[in-house]
């Protein structure tokens, strides 16, 4: 009778839930939901809540947990008060699902000199990299081989008017005479942009693999950041910011291959750059600010004070998708100037939302802080834990979570909203030197010191995978927006790419 | 007259006019001293470089001075120095094309042209020589192209202003800055001190009737000597000091405060070129010497 009776009561026995969204919206009323009720079901009440016409998938969050059992198995491990009602937040998952790397598909050696930077192009179609050797390389990802090497020296036939009969003279462009420490793709994917330890930018074209004209000049020291002008801005994309040793930014305009405007007001050198979704350009610098620049002048609009030492990295909620442009999982290509920007300007619509870019800047001073710069000067939360510089912040594409790599062998996992610690990820023996998440945010790479990658999974805070195999340091690592591959460079020479 | 000196003046105020006998005089310097020097002794090794720099610095030379002399209807020395700026531009242009642009297919192309126009075969091949040389010399000159040296092992722009330091370095580090710290206390901050031979410390001087006795030797730098110092007799006396090269005093400059004291030596504490001379009291480069603070306290009467 009572074996009977308990599992009538159980199904009886209703729980009252309330569906809140990630910013804190009541989502309908509170619900009496039944105890057998799990995530599938959720979403379904979400998505016709939403009156979302394709089946949208949600992860569900009980007080920063996630639920991943039925609610009356969730109720009997938390011994909740039934009489309270349970705030459940919903977030939206990314549409597709990114299959972990786990197989290093290619070694391909070619660089004489340690990789010091990889990137995959928006559209996730090409792949550069660039070296102490002081070229550019582009990979071909079908043959996984190389496919341009780029060290200068071609030379263009100008007609020369200086005297009386034509006379045609060929000048000699040499290509980076330093080391490459930063590349860049721009947003449409059409101009990679590198910069180098003696202070010079050059513009590369990717389709042919030859230098679009001379080097961009104006730096004294070496080049420690780029970042270019988001697609929905502009298209195509003309300008992009770089940031150097020598302690300023400089806005370059590459139509006209000038210096537009220089953003001085460091006194130490600018260690990163990141150009907003809004129009403003945040500089993190070794003298322990982050400065806030407007684009069109080039007028400085707030310095965000706080840190005791240097400011390694920053990080911008929007930054995948300002990185990627109008291109996404989808593949689409698009053939106009105005198609991509409205695509693009959709996109980062969507990513925003209705709340204000969040930044967040990793230091010296072993902290992290969380600002929301477009509203005050004062951070909006600190994040500590690290027991050794933070090298590398960065925002996961939907902008949910927000990860940091240490020099304390550690990759940290943080709300990506309101900076609360959520895991850590331990599993390196030296330090992590960058982190670059999968597109569709539920999967987190990790290079470091001690020559492995770690793939990491966000939902189980644990490690998913491990990829040894290169044979010293690895300096770069990323995550092509397409999922697909992920491309690894270091020390010991040769680009590392890695497929499911 | 005044007025025709005046304009002579102003026509050859500038170097290069002094070559150019426009009007039958010309200021070169006075006898043949300079061709006898160079026919001996030679030119310099770079003398053909340096000339040919300093004709090509002239153009520019000339149209600073163009420029600095400002608005205004231009004088007569201004119109000729306008002219032969121009000429020489021309020249470089189209005769001596000394720069980058005159290059490969450029330069055949200008050859070529210069032969079709009518020159003579001399003056064509002259021309084709002098052009091949400039280009050579060009080329040659290596103060052109800076060429940075590429160092290895390169480093990602986060690690480049770290100074990465193993763990086993620092403790080595920490221990031989240790012993540095022990040994060091008495170190001369000049460490390399050149010897001094004793044929530049010491003169010999010749004594005796005859002047063949030559035991006796005299300082040639200088000395400290004591406030109670008197000589030996003559007889016995090997080092001389002469008292024109005695000092008391010395100027002392303060390391931090960067200001220069003048001080009374109290002894010369060591002579790094051996004991004899720290006990002459020969104060040379990287002697320690020991002085006297001067304070000077102001008492106020009360």
């Amino acid at each position: 009778m009572d074996s009977q009776a308990t599992p009538a009561a159980d199904a009886n026995t209703s729980v009252m839930c309330q569906l809140v969204s990630p910013e804190g919206d009541h989502l309908g009323a509170a619900l009496y939901l039944p105890q057998n009720v799990g995530p599938p079901q959720l979403q379904e009440i979400v998505n016709h809540l939403l009156h979302n016409e394709d089946k949208l998938p949600y992860a569900f969050y009980i007080g920063d947990e996630e639920l991943s059992v039925q609610l009356g198995a969730y109720m009997q491990q938390k011994n909740a008060n039934v009489e309270v009602t349970l705030r459940i937040i919903y977030q939206p998952q990314a549409l597709f699902r990114i299959r972990p790397v786990n197989r290093c598909s290619a070694t391909i050696a070619g660089h004489t000199e340690a990789v010091l930077a990889v990137s995959f192009s928006p559209d996730g179609k090409c792949l550069a990299s660039g070296s102490g050797d002081t070229s550019v390389r582009f990979w071909d990802l079908n043959t996984q081989t190389p496919l341009f090497t780029c060290k200068g020296e071609c030379s263009a036939s100008y007609p020369c008017s200086l005297c009386v009969f034509p006379m045609f003279v060929t000048l000699h462009i040499p290509g980076h005479k330093n080391w490459v420490l930063c590349i860049a793709w721009s947003p449409d994917g059409k101009h990679l942009v590198s910069g180098s330890k003696s202070g010079e930018l050059i513009l590369w074209d990717p389709k042919t693999g030859k230098q679009l004209g001379s080097p961009l000049m104006g730096h004294r020291k070496w080049i420690t950041a780029v970042s270019w002008e988001p697609a929905h801005l502009q298209v195509p994309c003309r300008r992009f910011v770089s940031a150097s040793k020598d302690g300023d930014a400089r806005i370059w305009d590459i139509t006209t291959r000038k210096c537009v405007i220089s953003l001085t007001g460091h006194t130490n050198s600018v260690t990163c750059v990141k150009w907003g979704g809004d129009g403003l350009i945040y500089t993190g610098s070794e003298d322990c600010l982050i400065k806030v620049w407007e684009t069109t002048q080039g007028k400085l609009v707030k310095t965000l004070q706080g840190h005791g030492h240097w400011v390694n990295s920053l990080a911008l909620s929007t930054e995948y998708v300002l990185r990627t442009g109008a291109y996404d999982h989808t593949g689409k290509t698009y053939s106009t100037a105005e198609e991509m920007k409205e695509a693009a300007l959709a996109r980062y619509k969507k990513m925003r939302g209705n709340a204000p870019e969040r930044l967040v800047s990793g230091s010296d001073d072993f902290t992290m802080f969380l600002w929301e710069p477009t509203i005050s000067k004062q951070p909006k939360a600190r994040m500590t834990g690290h027991q050794k510089l933070v090298n590398h912040v960065y925002f996961s594409p939907d902008g949910q979570w927000l990860a940091s790599a240490s020099f304390d062998k550690s990759v940290k996992l943080w709300n990506g909203i309101t900076g609360k610690f959520v895991a850590a990820f331990r599993g390196h023996v030296a330090d992590v030197y960058q982190i670059s998440w999968s597109a569709d945010s539920r999967l987190l790479l990790s290079g470091s010191k001690d020559s492995t990658l770690k793939v990491w999974d966000i939902r189980t805070h644990k490690l998913k995978q491990d990829l040894p195999g290169h044979a010293d340091e690895v300096y770069a690592v990323d995550w092509s927006p397409d999922g697909e591959k992920v491309a690894s460079g270091g020390k010991d020479r040769v680009l590392k790419l890695w497929m499911n | 007259m005044h007025g025709f000196v005046s304009l002579f003046w102003l026509i050859f105020s500038h170097d290069i006019l002094l070559n150019f006998p426009v009007l039958g005089i010309s200021l070169q310097p006075q006898g043949d001293y300079i061709e006898l020097h160079q026919k001996r002794h030679g030119r310099r090794p770079d003398h053909d470089e340096r000339k040919r720099k300093r004709a090509a610095r002239e153009v520019h030379k000339r149209s600073e001075q163009a420029r600095k002399v400002g608005s205004g209807w231009p004088s007569a020395r201004a119109l000729f120095c306008a002219g032969i700026l121009l000429f020489m531009l021309w020249l470089v242009c189209v005769r001596f094309r000394c720069g980058a642009a005159a290059r490969c297919q450029g330069q055949e192309v200008c050859q070529e042209a210069l032969c079709r126009e009518g020159t003579d075969e001399e003056d064509c091949s002259w021309l084709l020589e002098f052009t091949h040389d400039c280009l050579k010399m060009h080329d040659e000159s290596t103060k052109r192209d800076k060429v940075e040296d590429v160092q290895e092992g390169a480093l990602p722009p986060y690690l480049l202003d770290r100074d990465e330091t193993k763990r086993a370095k620092v403790l080595s580090n920490t221990i031989k800055q240790k012993r540095k710290e022990k040994a060091g206390k008495w170190d001369v901050p000049l460490p390399k001190v050149r010897p001094v031979a004793e044929e530049e410390m010491f003169k010999v001087l010749r004594t005796g009737k005859r002047k063949t006795k030559q035991w006796k030797r005299m300082v040639t730098k200088a000395t400290f000597v004591g406030p109670g110092f008197t000589r030996k007799p003559p007889k016995y006396e090997r080092f001389i000091r002469p008292t024109g090269l005695r000092f008391t005093k010395a100027h002392v400059t303060h390391p931090e405060l960067k200001c220069t004291f003048n001080l009374d030596i109290i002894s010369v504490k060591k002579n790094p070129n051996g004991p004899m001379y720290t006990s002459l009291g020969v104060m040379t480069r990287g002697t320690i010497i020991e002085v006297c603070p001067a304070f000077s306290y102001s008492q106020g009467s009360p």
